[in-house]
């Protein structure tokens, strides 16, 4: 059997989830026997391959970018994964949610500023009003919440959905786990 | 023996059981060992079937009736889990979560919290309805303790514990449905508020909505088990 081609993908998260699937530590490499990392922030890939088996999204969708992105994800994943709470159900990203961005901008960049008071409006892309989970935006296949997920349930997880094992996410994680 | 005295014979899920007249579907069936979820139902205190979470099916009605609060009659046939109510208490779960901020990783309650393991244990892994994200208050005017509004599911068990236990009734709620929220007083500070400062009603909080300021990170177990103690104690004397 090929190896399956597993992608990683980082939005508006803090990256934890992705330190807790490094956590997984000597098990990666009885992992690696099974999947190919063939896209992620950890690898040096820098465009989202044609076809990924499965792919893993860290963070919520908070920019246009991130938008972009999750339905770049979707359209070449056969499995897509919502990887921890950020992604599952908006998390602490969404915590502006209830105040704006407008505002939330203008404490970070005019109030909070000491010098250069602007709002930065090149390269970085425009924040969307309302931060949400991405199965807002794209069908999402497999939730996996928790804060981050611990590198236990990375490793029963994938091992199931990749061998076809049974798998009760429930017994593995919770949300804020 | 009066009526009220007599021992009824009822099946829950299938098993026959015997019980008291006056007695909830929900005492007998916690009695023997049957599991109906809860968040509002709080041992000690009255039952006001809020949260809908108990909801059981009787034979012979279409009605769904709240277990807290239906009491039991002779030959009545209960189901409690069928795919009908997993499927209703899901969506009072997300319905739960969409309705305010409920942050679990910053809650002062993770791991300890009566929604996230009810969530957990009925297979609940993300909230397929959208979030609200309403904009509440955090009252922090108590010297000891501080109501989270964000993280509160109107339960009403800190009205209870507060009117019917400690006997001073400064916790009430205001406005009507989606709107409503737990007040102090009538609506003031409660760190101005006539609160005795016992603190039960902290106590009896499903969630992190009322928690003690002295808890840091997310350590704060809360222990609402003093409460049929104390009614026990005071039926005594």
């Amino acid at each position: 059997m090929s190896k399956l081609k597993v992608a990683t993908v980082w939005l508006d998260g803090c990256s934890g989830c992705h330190m807790s699937f490094l956590d997984m530590d000597e098990r990666l490499l009885k992992l690696a026997e099974l999947i190919d990392i063939v896209y992620s922030p950890i690898v040096d890939a820098k465009v989202f391959p044609d076809e990924v088996d499965i792919a893993l999204v860290e963070g919520a969708i908070a920019s246009v970018d991130d938008e972009a992105k999750i339905k770049k994800v979707r359209a070449h994943s056969k499995m897509l994964i919502a990887m921890g709470d950020c992604a599952v159900a908006g998390n602490v990203p969404s915590m502006r949610n209830p105040i704006g961005p407008e505002k939330i901008l203008d404490r970070a960049y005019i109030e909070n500023a000491s010098a250069q008071q602007q709002i930065p409006c090149v390269v970085v892309p425009k924040l969307l009003k309302i931060v949400r989970p991405i199965h807002e935006f794209v069908n999402v296949d497999v939730f996996l919440p928790g804060c981050p997920p611990s590198a236990d349930t990375f490793y029963t997880a994938l091992t199931a959905l990749v061998t076809g094992a049974p798998l009760d996410i429930s017994a593995l994680t919770r949300f804020g786990a | 023996m009066s009526e009220s005295m007599g021992v009824k014979t009822l099946i829950i899920d299938g098993q026959e059981l015997s019980a008291r007249a006056g007695q909830t579907i929900l005492e007998v069936a916690r009695e023997n060992e049957i599991n109906i979820p809860t968040l509002c139902h709080l041992e000690g205190l009255s039952n006001v079937g809020a949260c809908r979470l108990c909801l059981v099916e009787i034979k012979g009605s279409n009605k769904l009736l709240p277990a807290c609060v239906a009491n039991i009659h002779e030959g009545m046939e209960v189901v409690t889990n069928s795919e009908r109510l997993k499927k209703h208490r899901l969506v009072i779960l997300e319905l739960l979560f969409a309705e305010r901020n409920h942050i679990c990783a910053v809650c002062v309650s993770n791991g300890h919290c009566e929604l996230q393991a009810l969530a957990q244990e009925l297979g609940l892994t993300h909230i397929s309805l959208p979030y609200r994200n309403p904009a509440l208050t955090v009252d922090a005017s108590h010297e000891r303790f501080t109501a989270d509004h964000n993280r509160c599911i109107l339960c009403m068990r800190c009205v209870r514990a507060c009117a019917e236990i400690e006997g001073a009734h400064i916790w009430d709620v205001m406005g009507r449905g989606i709107d409503s929220i737990v007040i102090t007083d009538l609506h003031d500070d409660w760190g101005s508020s006539a609160c005795t400062r016992c603190g039960k009603c902290v106590q009896c909080c499903p969630t992190g909505a009322l928690f003690d300021k002295s808890k840091i990170g997310s350590d704060h177990p809360k222990y609402p088990d003093f409460l049929p103690y104390l009614n026990l104690m005071r039926e005594a004397r």
